[in-house]
């Protein structure tokens, strides 16, 4: 058994992974926002009318969870606010883009960026990022959020409004990605300035689960490459549940430095796939968190750091980047101590589950390295995805395999015979 | 699947409409309408869902596939739920449909599963977006037989659990198929809120309602 690594701060922990090294443990990012609400006792859309609450919401949390970041994203939403969209909060989740601020395309010609200075919540984030910053001494990273040019008209004309734009409207699309990506760069630089560390860019519609690969590589690559340059600060690629292995290569030649990765996906294999190049983020599932005991966040925790954490180039995060309001503490907790217990380099217990596994199976022990990711991954998600799992294998069958599979899977989701 | 219904999927996922056209063209030649929609569009559009629903193709070409369907068979026979249209009216005994957004803003899930369904020759009643309590009201006023109810978010997603509470109490017949993102993030959702049926592409959501149709009858 090797000796476990001289403790380093967050920061330092947090840019040893980024740089695909192995820190005294893997880092965690937890991505809690609206639990600071409950952390203080006070209503959601109160908490995020005041910087101040936020600030004391984010430093709370940390002391609790002890988790490796401080997260200045207050909700999406209050970006489309800036360019004159509405935000309809609730008492139970993150408030809601209202009704899409832009509904005849031909706007789009007379639109402009709005100010940063100019947007109220924009400046209660910056007063946020500067609270936060003067209170820490740059030994705990703090982390901005920007939303893609190519994920923010989902909010500013509605989702089914801008597929139709992108696909018959490629004049009005290219105008309204240039006017967005002034505003992205200035909004990042804006965090970065008053204090942030890095910025999350989160860009949902570059997955492929959302566009195909080649119409990616025509939009959402080339804007992230253009944006991601221009930002004075490292970026974590965030596709907020959405798939990426597909276009892995392409993810990792954005210049983002960290990619935030889906449950949906084998993490071993986006491991192997990214290796070296882009360390990834993830990838707990946030849904599903809210009825996790601790033996299962310990479960899902130790899967998914045999899957990635050896090596270093990974940090443990839920997968979406914001925790949902339902999930308990006590398993947010569990999900930090299971981190802090099973999280320490050198992570020998990684190697040993590989073996036994290898035995088990079978394999010669020199091809246990590869294995254990998948091996780890497969045992975590197996009570989960069981259904979903049995559907994949189905098709290899042929061209018969999808509806079959699609009968099966209609039987598993009625309760009608 | 059919050589033809193979495809006018592929046209579809390369959004080549010109070869949708001609292919759609082709059948309806020699085929009655209901005909055409039973055996190349629905077959078509349900594969698509189920590709999106194990990650072969992008949830962009979900929509636009359905867009395309819809916009040439309106174009070659008629809006296929308008009366005028009378080979693909429903028949009587077909089940009063419905669709919702749940409280969420964003409707793109529901407008798939729309025009999925329009272009499989089902009417459905568009809802929009509502409140519960709106919801209620008017899916007994109008007794709706099968309810498809869209979300986005999960605080949405779990209020459907007051809704088919309300359900129970005033209109107990209605069958309701939640769909929508949070529930592709946790297979036990439905069941948690009470839905009877869980439709997690739009392809699928066809064949959820005939099973249920026939599970009511």
């Amino acid at each position: 058994m090797s000796q476990t690594r001289p403790a380093m701060t967050s920061m330092q922990r947090v840019l040893t992974a980024v740089g695909h090294q192995e820190p005294d443990r893997v880092p965690l990012l937890l991505l809690p926002t609206l639990h600071g609400a409950r952390e203080l006792g006070v209503p959601i859309d109160t908490y995020f009318s005041d910087p101040a609450l936020v600030a004391q919401g984010q430093l709370r949390m940390r002391q609790r969870y002890r988790h490796d970041c401080l997260y200045t994203f207050y909700y999406a939403s209050i970006e489309t606010e800036a360019w004159g969209g509405e935000s309809i909060f609730r008492d139970d989740g993150p408030p809601n883009a209202g009704a899409p601020l832009i509904s005849d395309l031909e706007a789009i010609q007379r639109l402009s960026p709005p100010r940063i200075e100019d947007a109220p919540g924009l400046r209660r984030v910056l007063e946020t990022t500067r609270l936060l910053a003067a209170e820490t001494g740059g030994e705990v990273p703090i982390i901005g959020v920007a939303i893609a040019p190519f994920s923010l008209p989902v909010m500013q004309l509605g989702f089914e409004a801008y597929l139709d734009l992108m696909h018959d409207r490629r004049d009005l699309f290219d105008r309204l990605m240039r006017l967005n990506e002034a505003f992205c760069v200035a909004w990042a630089n804006a965090q970065v300035a008053a204090g942030a560390h890095a910025i999350c860019y989160f860009d949902p519609l570059s997955s492929s689960s959302m566009v195909p690969p080649e119409l990616f590589l025509e939009t959402g690559h080339p804007i992230a490459q253009r944006v991601i340059q221009q930002i004075k600060a490292p970026v974590a690629l965030h596709l907020a549940s959405g798939e990426g292995l597909p276009i892995i290569d392409h993810l990792a030649s954005t210049g983002a430095a960290l990619l935030g990765v889906s449950c949906h996906e084998d993490l071993g294999q986006l491991k192997q796939a990214s290796r070296g190049r882009i360390a990834l983020f993830g990838h707990l599932n946030g849904i599903e968190m809210r009825h996790w005991s601790a033996e299962q966040a310990e479960q899902q925790v130790k899967a998914a750091l045999a899957a990635a954490a050896p090596g270093g180039g990974f940090a443990l995060a839920d997968n979406h980047g914001e925790i949902p309001w339902q999930v308990p503490e006590e398993v947010l907790l569990a999900i930090a101590e299971a981190n802090e217990r099973w999280g320490r380099y050198p992570l020998d217990w990684c190697d040993e589950a590989a073996r036994a596994e290898a035995l088990r199976a079978g394999v010669p022990e020199s091809d246990t390295a590869a294995e254990t990711a998948s091996a780890a991954d497969t045992a975590g998600a197996a009570d989960t995805d069981a259904a979903a799992d049995t559907a994949g294998a189905a098709n290899t069958d042929g061209d018969a395999g999808p509806l079959a599979v699609s009968a099966a899977r209609s039987a598993a989701r009625t309760d009608v015979p | 699947m059919s050589i033809q219904a193979a495809a006018l999927r592929d046209a579809l996922l390369t959004l080549n409409r010109i070869r949708a056209l001609q292919l759609l063209q082709a059948a309806t030649a020699t085929m009655a309408p209901l005909k055409v929609v039973e055996d190349l569009v629905r077959p078509a559009l349900e594969q698509v869902g189920d590709l999106w629903d194990r990650g072969g193709c992008a949830l962009s070409q979900v929509y636009m596939s359905g867009r395309i369907c819809e916009e040439l068979l309106d174009q070659l026979l008629g809006d296929p739920t308008r009366p005028s249209s009378s080979d693909l009216t429903p028949a009587a005994d077909s089940p009063r449909l419905a669709i919702v957004v749940l409280e969420d803003y964003h409707l793109l899930g529901k407008q798939i599963v729309r025009t999925v369904m329009r272009s499989s020759g089902h009417s459905v009643r568009d809802y929009g977006r509502q409140t519960v309590d709106d919801l209620v009201e008017k899916v007994c006023f109008d007794e709706i037989d099968i309810l498809l109810v869209s979300t986005l978010m999960l605080p949405a997603a779990l209020r459907v659990e007051a809704l088919m509470r309300r359900l129970g109490d005033e209109a107990p017949s209605t069958r309701v198929v939640v769909g929508g993102a949070p529930y592709r993030f946790d297979d036990r959702l439905w069941r948690e809120v009470g839905a009877h049926a869980v439709g997690l592409n739009a392809g699928e959501v066809v064949g959820l309602v005939e099973q249920l149709q026939r599970g009511a009858r």
